[in-house]
């Protein structure tokens, strides 16, 4: 586990999610190239990288998004807790409960607030209104917008703004109870206030949850994650504990990189 | 200078068009009505012909036509909305459902006399429909299928993909997906598509000429489906054409105007309050 792509060499930790030799291929178009990674429990797990490193496309394997594209075709072992999540016994609507997701622009439903964050358990099978009271409350305070829509619950999401509503949707990932959660570019589409939330909320929600960020913004990456993973060409460059991958770089490309001299 | 003048010429020739158009569509509408609206009363609204006592009344039709637009619906909306999920969210082969887009749009262009004849053979004759309310409704509903279909299938491709993506990544599955998220989204162009529907077979009469008939008799609504029975549209040809009661007639054709009027106006604040809903 502490030697990936030969570099991971620091502190060890507890892994929840095991990458294995994993290769993406979108139609003739290689995506991924033989990457592996050891994503930590209680971990905040940094991607960065420049557009279309396949950053975003690595995440979305991790609870089987890329599904959802056409001609997709994967190589490779993915790990949660120990089963290969590719495996044609995998429950895929139980393992995205289990991992759950966040996306770049906020996509709250077009429905009350409410009924937002009670969708994935109305999903999952949770009918009794009281149990969905419960959930709905302790998720939307979980993601720190509880005491702003308290009293709107009924209204519709769309009428909040982005970050409310990005928060939202974090709440709506909470509510299913997750392990992971997923984080794709959750700020980019915010103004830096808003950003800053979700960095403390991501940092508190740290204590309960899993948490693979994508970042373009290397900044983001050292303020809130713990190991950091860089991307270039569909490859995985460097992985490795944060502070000591952006303060003594392994790899040139990862230093060129983090020095900004391209992306 | 020339230039100028060649401007006002063609602002000139633009304007003498947006007045012509204007006052034939002003003259239009206010000849059908000033002729036809004196001509509406109750007894015409309420009672139904005989020719024992020379009473001339439109309820049978009236009847006829909100049964006909009631039928067609009740078949086509299923069938269509059904039809258009499967087409956008399902199918894989994009050729397949081109061809099959192609088609509709196709369908949807020929003359509707056309139905009319395939109707009477296939409902009428092959399946032993007689000439019914019926059979006109089926003729009818194939004749809406397309726009039905295209609507709604052009209002699912607007509904945006996060919502798709936001739900499957909570662990829902698709037809979970498709009716909690993706057809709510879209209700505004379903309805948008049924209330087309409706001025459609408020005004078709081609295609019921062969189908539907042209009786005139007061019926409940199962039995009047078994039966041959005119609506407006059809009354209007009849009286004018058979009989030569152009009071009548022209009395339908305002009624039909301002049914169409009421429709088109139903159909645009429909279409601003989903949309503003959504907002």
């Amino acid at each position: 586990m502490n030697s990936i792509n030969g570099e991971k060499m620091e502190d060890t930790y507890k892994s929840i999610i095991q990458v294995d030799d994993l290769s993406l291929w979108y139609g003739q178009n290689q995506a991924l190239h033989n990457v592996c990674m050891d994503i930590g429990e209680g971990r905040i797990t940094a991607l960065i990288g420049p557009s279309g490193c396949g950053k975003s496309t690595f995440l979305k394997t991790l609870n089987r998004m890329n599904d959802l594209v056409q001609g997709v075709r994967i190589q490779g072992t993915v790990s949660f807790e120990g089963q290969d999540i590719y495996s044609p016994q995998t429950d895929v609507s139980e393992l995205r409960r289990r991992i759950g997701m966040v996306f770049q622009k906020p996509n709250p439903f077009p429905m009350s607030i409410y009924d937002n964050v009670a969708y994935g358990p109305r999903t999952h099978g949770t009918k009794a209104k009281a149990r969905l009271d419960e959930i709905v409350e302790s998720s939307l305070r979980a993601s720190a917008i509880w005491d702003e829509v308290k009293d709107r619950l009924k209204s519709n999401a769309l009428g909040l703004s982005g970050g409310q509503q990005q928060r939202l949707c974090i709440a709506r990932a909470l509510a299913v109870r997750p392990k992971v959660l997923l984080m794709d570019e959750p700020t980019s589409a915010l103004d830096p206030i808003s950003t800053s939330r979700i960095e403390e909320l991501a940092l508190q929600l740290k204590n309960d949850y899993s948490i693979v960020i994508v970042t373009h913004n290397m900044q983001q990456a050292v303020r809130i994650s713990d190991d950091t993973a860089f991307f270039l060409l569909g490859e995985l460059v460097e992985f490795g504990d944060t502070e000591r991958m952006f303060s003594q770089p392994t790899d040139k490309r990862t230093e060129d990189y983090i020095t900004g001299r391209f992306g | 200078m020339k230039r100028s003048a060649y401007t006002k010429v063609l602002k000139t020739a633009m304007f003498a068009s947006v007045a012509l158009v204007a006052v034939l569509v002003v003259a239009f509408v206010f000849y059908v009505l000033a002729i036809g609206v004196p001509n509406i009363s109750w007894n015409l609204l309420s009672t139904k012909p005989s020719y024992l006592s020379g009473n001339i009344g439109i309820l049978p039709d009236i009847l006829n036509t909100v049964y006909m637009i009631v039928t067609t619906l009740v078949v086509v909306l299923p069938f269509g909305v059904a039809a258009a999920v499967y087409l956008t969210e399902y199918a894989k082969n994009k050729r397949v459902v081109n061809a099959i887009e192609y088609a509709a749009e196709t369908l949807s262009g020929v003359p509707s006399i056309v139905y009319g004849l395939v109707g009477m053979l296939f409902f009428c004759q092959f399946l032993g429909m007689k000439t019914s309310l019926l059979a006109g409704s089926l003729t009818l509903v194939i004749m809406n299928l397309p726009t039905v279909m295209r609507t709604t299938q052009e209002s699912l491709k607007t509904v945006p993909q996060s919502y798709r993506e936001g739900a499957f990544g909570l662990g829902a599955g698709k037809w979970r997906v498709i009716r909690t998220v993706v057809l709510p989204s879209c209700v505004d162009g379903i309805v948008t598509s049924c209330i087309l529907s409706c001025g459609r077979i408020l005004g078709e009469s081609a295609a019921l000429l062969f189908t539907a008939g042209f009786a005139h008799s007061l019926n409940g609504y199962f039995k009047a489906l078994h039966n041959a029975g005119a609506t407006l549209t059809i009354a209007l040809y009849f009286y004018a054409k058979d009989q030569g009661e152009f009071e009548v007639a022209y009395a339908i054709a305002a009624i039909l105007l301002v049914l169409a009027l009421i429709i088109n106006l139903a159909a645009n604040l429909a279409g601003r309050r989903l949309r503003e809903r959504r907002k």
